[in-house]
């Protein structure tokens, strides 16, 4: 039976070469009416053309590369700027910022009103120091003590912030995430509309709610609201919607608790946003000044930041290493983080 | 014929009788269960939800609540009801005004610049720039730059004695100005908005375009789509979600800019800088509460307006993509 049928096929398989064989018609081609002499030139018409044309191609798209990396470049040392001249001119000393820099500070705009003069001199961006010292470090660090002071206020005030927002935020995004009714969307809602709210919106009821609360004028004054901000929840939530339901269902399936599907599959696959989102916070609440300003009315809790916004004008001498120093740990944490950041970041967007 | 025979045998079969008395009972049972366990849901989900609900409950939520019951109020510890006279002041206050006009024509400036510039800088970047990841850490360093050390930059170069007017004299002959003491005031702020937040916007937007389906753009290719109707048509078709997301993401980040603004001129800065928390701050060292509080309700009301019409669009949007 098989071998019959083999036979049979062989027949057909021959039976159609032979006809397409014999039924394909004469073709006269556009080659084979031309002489080899012909030939040979069309070839090389063609060939210079295609040359050509590559190389065209190749020029443009160089020169659009080219353009493309002037604009990036341009905007990439436009980012980096501030950060070089920081650091460079933390390195003066103060004398050579006075000659500096002296003319931009009494011309201010706080101070105009208070009759300092505009004057005709303009200053020269200068970012190399013509003598590198340290003097503006050692002056900060040894003469001042305040500063390592608040240094460490500031610290105190943002690792738990930081940290509890994130524990509470983990949470509660989960909770968003998988429960997902017409009365949490609307509560999701009113979260983000929290989100958006400028801190002065809320700060007088804050204010009355932390002295009833008796945290006034403690550090608890900022932690605990810090602790509940809903930017987190927010972030958060976005991404663990991304998490396919087929993970969930198949630890469903395997005898996994809710708390196991919490801590086994919905924080490991949010790591990076955790990551992420650990980092924006902590540079957000390392820059916090109006929130210690108001609620912290002693000065010697205030955090670094504060006392950083009021330093600029009086011993601007030293504010280049201030703010050098105080960028340090942000930039840290950046440089160790930035996958992370950049994975974190990237994912929080897209749908 | 054969099938008027299958329903013939069909018909012939005996129907399963269920006692209805067992059949009401067992349906009544699968209820139960069925409410119990969507009971059970409900009660984990919002057990998880529960330490921040309290908190926000308690700092966010109270104060608003307080707020509305102020704005009410002749003034904080004066408690006679006033109607809606807070309301009527601070709507016909001429700085409420100005400070509401400002606070939305930045953001409106703000808001569409940011997404588009940081569009554009995705899209150059992904048309294959030799070191890209490099150029996205770069742009995103602004970011990590403390407010003191921004203020400070931008007081040397923008003070009317900064480089800014240095270099306008000294090539283009231009006399000095003080560029937050004038009309270009809210360009210089916007300019330090975008230099701080494009970074982020672009790593979102990079990311949102590495995640179109490279077979549909290559079958638009071949189909003779140019480079204009395959982002209009297609490109944009798959953004939209990261563009909202920028959108509201910019629009928080254009109330923060304040603090800058704040350290950056002071209590009474230029007419054009003059903004909504300016409004609120300087209410609250005046002391005058029943006005800050009205003017806090309008603005989260206001908000709520423009964060519901995003969301309602997205989710328009969202729909018809899903079809």
């Amino acid at each position: 039976m098989d071998n019959e049928l083999r036979k049979q096929r062989k027949k057909q398989a021959t039976l159609a070469r032979r006809n397409v064989y014999t039924e394909t018609p004469e073709v006269v081609s556009f080659f084979s009416s031309m002489t080899d002499a012909q030939k040979e030139a069309f070839f090389k018409k063609e060939k210079a053309r295609a040359v050509k044309k590559l190389r065209a191609r190749k020029i443009k798209k160089n020169v659009l590369i080219t353009i493309g990396l002037i604009i990036a470049g341009c905007s990439a040392i436009l980012a980096l700027v501030p950060i070089f001249f920081t650091f460079l001119n933390s390195f003066m000393c103060s004398a050579e910022i006075q000659d500096n820099y002296g003319v931009v500070f009494q011309s201010l705009s706080g101070h105009a009103t208070n009759g300092a003069t505009y004057m005709a001199k303009t200053p020269l961006l200068k970012l190399v120091p013509q003598k590198v010292t340290i003097e503006q470090y050692k002056s900060l660090l040894f003469m001042s003590p305040t500063y390592l002071f608040k240094f460490w206020n500031s610290i105190v005030l943002v690792l738990p912030i930081v940290a509890g927002q994130m524990v509470i935020a983990c949470l509660a995004a989960y909770s968003f995430a998988r429960f997902r009714r017409k009365r949490r969307e609307a509560l999701f809602f009113s979260y983000i509309i929290l989100m958006l709210m400028p801190f002065q919106v809320t700060l007088v009821p804050n204010y009355i709610i932390s002295e009833k609360l008796g945290i006034l004028n403690t550090i608890w004054a900022i932690i605990l609201p810090g602790i509940f901000s809903t930017f987190a929840v927010f972030l958060l939530t976005k991404y663990m919607r991304q998490i396919p339901s087929a993970y969930i269902e198949a630890a469903k399936l395997d005898g996994a608790t809710e708390w196991q599907i919490f801590t086994r599959i919905a924080i490991p696959l949010c790591k990076s946003a955790i990551f992420a989102l650990a980092i924006l916070l902590f540079i957000d609440y390392w820059n916090m000044v109006e929130q210690p300003l108001i609620l912290l009315s002693s000065q010697d809790k205030q955090p670094l930041s504060v006392f950083l916004s009021q330093i600029n004008e009086s011993e601007i001498g030293i504010a280049f290493a201030a703010s050098a120093l105080y960028m340090i740990p942000p930039l840290l944490i950046f440089l160790r983080g930035e996958e992370y950041l950049v994975e974190g970041i990237s994912r929080t967007g897209v749908k | 014929m054969e099938s008027k025979k299958e329903i013939s045998r069909r018909d012939k079969i005996t129907p399963l009788t269920v006692d209805p008395a067992v059949r009401a009972r067992a349906l009544k049972n699968k209820k139960k269960l069925h409410v119990r366990r969507k009971l059970i849901e409900w009660g984990l989900f919002t057990g998880y939800l529960t330490p921040s609900l309290l908190g926000v409950i308690l700092f966010f939520f109270l104060p608003l609540l307080m707020l509305l019951k102020t704005s009410f109020q002749k003034s904080s510890t004066n408690t006679e009801l006033v109607g809606t006279l807070n309301y009527e002041r601070v709507l016909t206050n001429e700085a409420f005004k100005d400070a509401s006009f400002n606070t939305l024509t930045f953001a409106l400036l703000a808001v569409p610049l940011a997404v588009l510039l940081a569009l554009l800088l995705a899209m150059l970047l992904n048309t294959g720039l030799p070191g890209k990841s490099a150029f996205r850490s770069i742009l995103l360093n602004p970011m990590m730059v403390p407010v003191a050390s921004v203020v400070l930059i931008w007081q040397v170069f923008f003070s009317y004695n900064g480089v800014v007017n240095g270099w306008t004299a000294s090539l283009l002959g231009w006399s000095k100005i003080d560029w937050l003491k004038s009309d270009y005031a809210q360009i210089v702020i916007l300019l330090m908005f975008l230099w701080k937040n494009l970074g982020y916007n672009m790593v979102l937007f990079l990311a949102a375009l590495n995640n179109i389906p490279t077979e549909i753009l290559e079958s638009a290719m071949m189909d003779g789509a140019g480079a204009f109707k395959r982002f209009f048509s297609i490109k944009l078709y798959y953004l939209s979600p990261t563009i909202f997301f920028v959108a509201i993401m910019s629009l928080v980040n254009s109330f923060k800019i304040f603090r800058e603004v704040y350290l950056l001129t002071g209590d009474y800065p230029y007419d054009s800088l003059y903004m909504l928390q300016h409004f609120m701050n300087n209410a609250f060292t005046k002391l005058d509460y029943s006005k800050l509080s009205a003017g806090a309700i309008i603005m989260t009301v206001v908000m709520g307006a423009i964060v519901g019409g995003l969301f309602f669009a997205e989710s328009k949007l969202d729909s018809n993509i899903e079809e």
